[in-house]
């Protein structure tokens, strides 16, 4: 072993580095955060605390509207894509990685490969092009489709960890394949689809590209709708609103590490 | 067996279905519209016409004559420069993150990579947005300036900083989690090795570290570059419009009565950027696996 004073794999400043590192991460979280609860108008002047900028957020009829389209097609891009991604992980990871496997693992993770912007602006001309105007309808095909990488990459990784020889087991004693899947296949990569799904949620509630460029009416996302409050200026309203899409986040995020951490230890 | 076969394929229906319908054949008729006639109120006619990639290099002079005009080529190599500088400041940072992260006691590591993933959570145009406040008007970045004695400064908004800034903080866990992994995975024992053979740190930070995480760095760079250089939220918001990148060209021309067919051939040039990035990337790691065995 190497000595302490003279220990090799040390390297000088890089936990200075580290820790500044962290310091920068949180910084714009913690200013965000901080600033929501002050009483002045101007964003950065401070002057006193006071929480009526969430009384404000919470009484703004258009901000509520727009969290209710974000949830919306959340939640239905998130059954969608971790549906799909299910489907297709469970042959992914059973098959041989060549020819039309290889080509299909390629296609679903086709939206992590191409530039957002590419893919906003190719949905927006097809949909121009069938004359599909309900922006719901657009916004949950194209959210869909980009969650599903997100849902697929966790439940790939958990399925291609796993053993067989229990789903073999199960169908020795005459399980239906149906039943094996739902029985004992399903409960053992329940926190790769938990994880999955949990992305493809964040990913459709963050998205700003696809969502902008698909905007219409009635269905303005809460990223586009704060896009055009930032843009008529900052306010401590919209710090407001930060906080709690900050809190929102840190919570299912934590949620779903400690989740999917539990179902870890229990396997083992 | 057969039953097997034909469900596999079924399997992956839904996912061919849903890339079908909503990527690929889409980007084949962006393709198409790259090459259509200009709507007269947005939009675009059919047709078969080289005329928006033209306009890229050429501007059309008065009697009808081309004249090379590098205002789009600026952008282009503008997005090429952000992406890689980007990409140059994540590596140089996420590299000794990493390590220390790797290096850290084992009850804290879980703890350290939930920290470096959690911003990530957080909504883009959030994250954007706080460092608008931060680095804008009397913000922080404006007051620590003063407090440390620097001179007056107009803003740091609208400036090449501003936008570096945003963008490494949006995108560095994308190349911390990978050269992390990488990292995990080094045996200590060639560490020692190395310094049993009279290698300093430095030397085995260049001949061990390095080669054998350059695979994390390689797959970062990439999970870096490629969203770096379709960006729109940070050259609209920190970079001020002064600062146009293909991603805000490509999204001010489908506004309406915009040009359509331009703004598809531009995206048509950054895909093309995309896919040579990753055909690269393919043929190195191709050749990497081959010099393994």
């Amino acid at each position: 072993m190497s000595r302490r004073d003279h220990d090799i794999r040390r390297y000088p400043g890089a936990r200075l580095l580290t820790a500044v590192f962290f310091l920068w991460l949180y910084l714009p979280i913690a200013v965000v955060i901080g600033f929501s609860f002050n009483q002045n108008r101007l964003v950065s002047v401070w002057t006193g605390f006071s929480t009526e900028w969430y009384a404000a957020a919470l009484a703004n009829k258009a901000l509520m509207d727009a969290l209710e389209v974000s949830l919306t097609i959340a939640v239905i891009a998130t059954i969608g894509a971790t549906t799909i991604a299910l489907m297709a992980a469970m042959v992914l990871s059973r098959a041989p990685a060549k020819g039309i496997y290889r080509l299909s693992e390629a296609v679903v993770n086709l939206p992590l490969m191409l530039p957002e912007i590419v893919v906003a602006v190719a949905v927006l001309i097809l949909f121009s092009q069938l004359g599909i105007a309900d922006g719901m309808v657009k916004l949950a095909l194209a959210h869909t489709a980009f969650c599903t990488p997100f849902a697929f990459l966790p439940i790939r990784a958990r399925l291609q960890g796993m053993s067989r020889d229990f789903e073999e087991a199960a169908q020795d004693l005459y399980a239906p394949p149906l039943t094996a899947f739902r029985r004992v296949t399903l409960p053992l990569i329940a926190p790769g689809v938990f994880a999955g799904a949990m992305l493809a949620f964040v990913m459709s509630m963050d998205d700003f590209i696809t969502s902008n460029m698909l905007n219409s009416g009635g269905s303005t996302t809460l990223p586009v709708y704060i896009f055009s409050l930032i843009k008529r200026g900052t306010t401590p309203e919209l710090n407001a609103i930060s906080t709690l899409m900050i809190l929102a986040s840190l919570v299912i995020a934590t949620a779903a590490l400690v989740l999917a951490a539990r179902a870890m230890r229990r396997e083992a | 067996m057969r039953a097997l076969t034909s469900f596999r394929l079924w399997g992956l229906a839904p996912a061919w279905v849903l890339m079908g319908l909503t990527l690929i054949v889409p980007v084949a008729i962006v393709a198409g519209v790259s090459l259509a006639d200009r709507g007269p109120y947005g939009g675009f006619d059919w047709a078969l016409n080289f005329g928006s990639y033209r306009e890229i290099l050429f501007t059309l002079g008065w009697t009808d004559e081309l004249e090379f005009a590098p205002k789009y080529l600026v952008i282009i190599a503008r997005t090429l420069g952000y992406g890689l500088v980007t990409t140059a400041i994540c590596m140089a940072l996420a590299l000794p993150v990493a390590y220390v992260i790797a290096n850290a006691r084992a009850g804290w590591k879980p703890f350290l990579v939930y920290l470096v993933t959690l911003p990530f959570w957080v909504s883009m145009i959030v994250r954007v947005y706080a460092w608008l406040i931060i680095l804008g008007n009397e913000g922080l970045a404006e007051k620590a300036w003063k407090f440390l004695g620097g001179g007056d400064v107009d803003t740091f908004l609208f400036t090449n900083g501003a936008m570096l800034t945003g963008m490494v903080y949006s995108y560095i866990p994308l190349m911390v989690l990978p050269v992390y992994a990488a990292i995990e995975k080094l045996d200590p024992a060639l560490l020692e090795a190395s310094h049993d053979l009279y290698g300093n740190r430095w030397v085995t930070l260049r001949r061990v570290i390095l080669p054998l995480t350059w695979p994390g760095l390689s797959a970062g760079a990439i999970l870096v570059f490629v969203p770096a250089i379709g960006t729109v939220l940070e050259p609209m918001l920190l970079g001020g419009g002064r600062q146009m990148m293909m991603g805000t060209l490509i999204q001010t021309q489908f506004g309406g009565g915009r040009n359509w067919p331009f703004g598809a051939a531009i995206a048509m040039v950054l895909m093309a950027m995309v896919v040579v990035v990753l055909l690269l990337n393919a043929r190195r790691a191709a050749a990497a696996t081959e010099a393994r065995t």
